[in-house]
């Protein structure tokens, strides 16, 4: 299971290393993100908004990349209960604590299996990821022009498959609803890479306000999460 | 472009410290539901908003181009469970030709 999750999940990494070096990004630094950031949805937002404003996007994209990151700490909490890692295997076991990783562990009926189930996706997705981050990588940096390709399509593409498992409910299509009308009216006005700063939040800071409300009924979901 | 290491090397420490900040914060507080549910919406959140602005933006206009019909490709092909690169190159391709022959920006 974690070689074929590692194997499938490596294949982003293929679009991820074309996607970076397209964006201006060198194939030392493109490689660089896979082993130190680790974490598709940060990366992918990195280059993303590297690419739409070059250098003035730099803080945008730091920004961005650290509030997409935020979900990891939560897997790191849960995980700290089920690994009971101590020093030194703390900075590797969170370095490995990502979507997959966790999910496979969370899926394990006993606590055996979720302990090898997290170090296993953890490490195979690691090693496929940053292979194909290099493949990508030498292939983005001899294409030229990323809209000659269609790159800039298929960055967009990727930030739509990430989030396309997410929106199961009502809820989930509202708050991507909001968070696209919010960043999008923020976009004349600002400078590139603030207004999904602000307008993401701001969504979610809607649909808090609206549970407060008697539309709340309407945003009843099963499984909240 | 040396610049981009700042991006890259900040980036990843800001990333990185979500991840052990969780491995160090004791456990008492660590099992509170809300906070795992408030994670999940603001991923939904930027990951739509980043969607659009990939989509839609050009400097600081919102335009229409190929890259919407290419979306739309996307789209189909998420919803008739294709893999991720199948739908993500086809989006490519899709934007590619679209330009190639029919000259859409």
């Amino acid at each position: 299971m974690s070689v074929g999750v590692g194997l499938a999940t490596g294949l982003y990494g293929f679009s991820f290393g074309a996607l970076a070096t397209a964006a201006g990004f060198s194939i030392w630094q493109t490689q660089v993100l896979s082993l130190l950031m680790y974490s598709g949805g940060s990366q992918f937002a990195t280059v993303g908004v590297i690419a739409a404003s070059g250098p003035a996007g730099i803080l945008p994209a730091i920004i961005s990349a650290w509030l997409l990151g935020i979900r990891n700490g939560f897997y790191a909490l849960r995980l700290n209960s089920v690994l009971s890692v101590t020093g030194l295997v703390k900075v590797f076991a969170s370095q490995l604590t990502i979507d997959e990783s966790n999910a496979v562990s969370a899926s394990q009926e006993n606590p055996k299996d979720a302990k090898l189930g997290f170090w296993l996706t953890g490490a195979a997705v690691f090693v496929f990821w940053n292979l194909f981050t290099l493949l990508g990588a030498l292939l983005g940096s001899v294409l030229g022009d990323p809209s000659i390709w269609g790159l800039d399509a298929a960055a967009a593409a990727a930030f739509l498959g990430l989030v396309w498992p997410r929106l199961r409910n009502l809820q989930s299509n509202l708050i991507a609803i909001l968070a696209i009308v919010f960043t999008l009216a923020l976009v004349p006005a600002l400078p590139s890479g603030i207004p999904v700063i602000i307008g993401a939040p701001t969504a979610v800071g809607i649909i808090y306000a609206l549970k407060r409300t008697p539309l709340a009924k309407y945003l009843q979901v099963k499984n909240d999460a | 472009m040396p610049s981009y290491w700042i991006a890259v090397l900040v980036g990843s420490v800001a990333v990185y410290s979500w991840k052990l900040l969780g491995y160090l914060v004791p456990k008492r507080i660590a099992n509170n539901q809300e906070v795992v549910i408030f994670a999940g919406k603001l991923t939904i959140a930027l990951l739509a908003a980043l969607t659009a602005v990939q989509t839609f933006v050009a400097g600081h206009q919102l335009v229409i181009d190929s890259r919407l019909a290419a979306i739309g490709v996307a789209a189909i092909l998420y919803w008739r469970k294709a893999p991720f690169i199948v739908a993500v190159a086809a989006a490519a391709a899709a934007a590619a030709l679209l330009r190639h022959f029919l000259g859409w920006p």
